[in-house]
């Protein structure tokens, strides 16, 4: 059994009291009911803190642009006009819901639910912490570029049935500009798996340290380039500026969700943003050294031997040190996301694609046989250990 | 390791999706309560900028992307491919058969570079592909 959630649970003696002793009163086995409740209440936690993540990060965006241009931002509702994206919400249900008279009206209303379907489908395999993996699956980021899929699926959808003209345009792009992106990506991950021989991103996260030197991005020469690759690449998937071709504002009104209104609309949104943020999970996972903190203070020793503390609340704190360090990664690189968006202009959809076909792929696949032919050589050894064996 | 292969651990996907489909189909019904709905003519035709609309959108274009989509396709089974290779390398290598799989990778790697060469000197990745007839080399020498 490989349920990370339950069996963090089941190494404390209350859990397994109350299971045994309900499981004694009702006269069944219900420890499966118990942890599917347990899995029921991560998922609901997941999808709330997501919710919000993707809501502030729209108010993020918008702080943050305000700032580069010098303007003030949002800075009405609620405390630095924190509370934006609720009364932006509250607005987006109030309005109309408008369904164009010649548009595909099934595909129409399913694309949105396709593009947030997909987006919450890949958060079960989000390494939050060692303990805190919905569904840590053995073939996980494998199952990751899967279904990140679907939200490629959704926007050509979203496109294709508004029968608009500039859907149509936008959606073409989005269709051909995220399955393009795919293979870099792709690569630059096949290159991680060489260098650690799991598909699970808990093991691809472990096999890492927590020093800057331990991460996967300075393993080799080749990894580092991969890191950009990847990132690059992961920025035309979630559409971000300078990508944002799908939905270029300036020549086709707003591209594939051009003739959503309401909340149809806000789950695009809602769905672009939390997939940034779940790329950049992925990359903080895959190269950044993940949950990994320094003086393993993630197994909690520290706190119950030195400082006292009971089990359950040392490896607590241990699992929130753990997901603040991701967070702090992840959040620095959803940053960095937003600034390059606020920075770059915009770049013309043919030298996008030449973008990842003439330079992206090569590079990747240039990256993805230096990293094979780095771990035959030296034995999968690092960067720094060599050095250190040099020196 | 066929034992780790669990359909429980599916479970949290499943419940995923319908939370997504909960909260798409949650807010759409709690809307139909406070939105407006005056749907007219003019409101429910296509957007084009204010004119009367030109025709459906399910017409034919350039979508140019044809043959990339193809190429995309066979990038797309190969790394498919190469995820076992990689997978197992490390384990090969422990026990000195790295070099046989890192050929058999290697030489799995070149073939499909050749391909991306052979289809970028044909042109097909650019945005306007040049046709070359036989009378422009004619023309030229």
């Amino acid at each position: 059994m490989n349920q990370m959630l339950p069996n963090f649970f089941e190494r404390f003696e209350w859990y397994t009291d109350i299971i045994m002793k309900s499981s004694a009163y009702l006269e069944k086995d219900i420890s499966g009911f118990a942890s599917l409740l347990i899995f029921f209440f991560g998922c609901f936690v997941v999808v709330n803190a997501m919710a919000l993540v993707g809501g502030l990060g729209t108010y993020a965006e918008r702080k943050i642009s305000a700032d580069m241009q010098m303007r003030q931002g949002p800075n009405r509702v609620g405390p630095y006009g924190l509370l934006q994206f609720l009364a932006d919400g509250v607005k987006m249900i109030l309005k109309e819901d408008l369904i164009p008279r010649n548009a595909d009206k099934f595909l129409f209303m399913i694309a949105p639910a396709l593009c947030l379907v997909g987006v919450f489908a890949m958060l079960a395999v989000l390494p939050f912490s060692s303990a805190f993996i919905l569904s840590d699956l053995n073939v996980g980021i494998l199952y990751l570029l899967g279904v990140s899929s679907l939200v490629g699926v959704g926007i050509f959808l979203g496109g294709y049935a508004s029968n608009s003209k500039w859907s149509m345009l936008g959606g073409m792009r989005g269709a051909s500009q995220i399955i393009s992106y795919e293979i870099p990506v792709t690569l630059s991950i096949v290159g991680v798996i060489f260098m650690t021989g799991d598909l699970s991103l808990s093991r691809l996260v472990e096999v890492q340290g927590a020093m800057p030197y331990e991460w996967n991005i300075l393993h080799n020469p080749f990894s580092f380039l991969s890191f950009f690759v990847f990132f690059i690449g992961i920025l035309a998937e979630t559409n971000r500026a300078p990508f944002d071709l799908p939905e270029a504002e300036s020549e086709l009104v707003s591209g594939y969700h051009t003739e959503y209104s309401g909340m149809r609309f806000g789950f695009f949104a809602l769905a672009e943003y939390i997939e940034v943020f779940i790329v950049c999970g992925v990359a903080v996972a895959l190269f950044l050294g993940g949950y990994n903190i320094p003086f393993s203070l993630g197994t909690g020793q520290f706190f119950i031997e030195t400082l006292g503390l009971s089990a359950f609340l040392g490896e607590m704190i241990g699992q929130f040190l753990e997901l603040g360090c991701f967070l702090v990664k992840t959040l620095a690189l959803y940053y960095l996301v937003i600034v390059i968006r606020w920075t770059l202009p915009r770049l013309r959809v043919d030298q996008v694609m030449i973008l990842c076909w003439k330079y992206l792929t090569p590079i990747a696949l240039f990256n993805l046989i230096g990293v094979a032919v780095w771990m035959y050589v030296v034995d999968g050894q690092s960067f720094f250990v060599l050095l250190s064996k040099l020196l | 390791m066929f034992s780790s292969f669990e359909l429980d651990m599916y479970i949290p996907v499943i419940i995923l999706m319908f939370f997504a489909v909960v909260m798409v189909l949650g807010s759409l019904f709690i809307g139909r309560f406070v939105r407006p709905s005056h749907s007219t003519e003019m409101k429910s035709s296509p957007y084009e900028c204010g004119e009367e609309p030109e025709g459906l959108a399910w017409s034919r274009f350039n979508v140019r992307f044809y043959v990339i989509g193809l190429i995309f396709i066979i990038f797309d089974v190969e790394s498919a491919l190469i995820f076992p290779i990689a997978t197992v390398f490390q384990k090969f290598h422990k026990i000195e058969q790295g070099g046989a799989v890192l050929c058999s990778f290697l030489l799995f790697v070149i073939i499909l570079l050749a391909g991306l060469v052979y289809s970028w000197r044909k042109g097909d990745l650019n945005w306007v592909k040049t046709y070359r007839s036989p009378d422009d080399d004619i023309a030229k020498s």
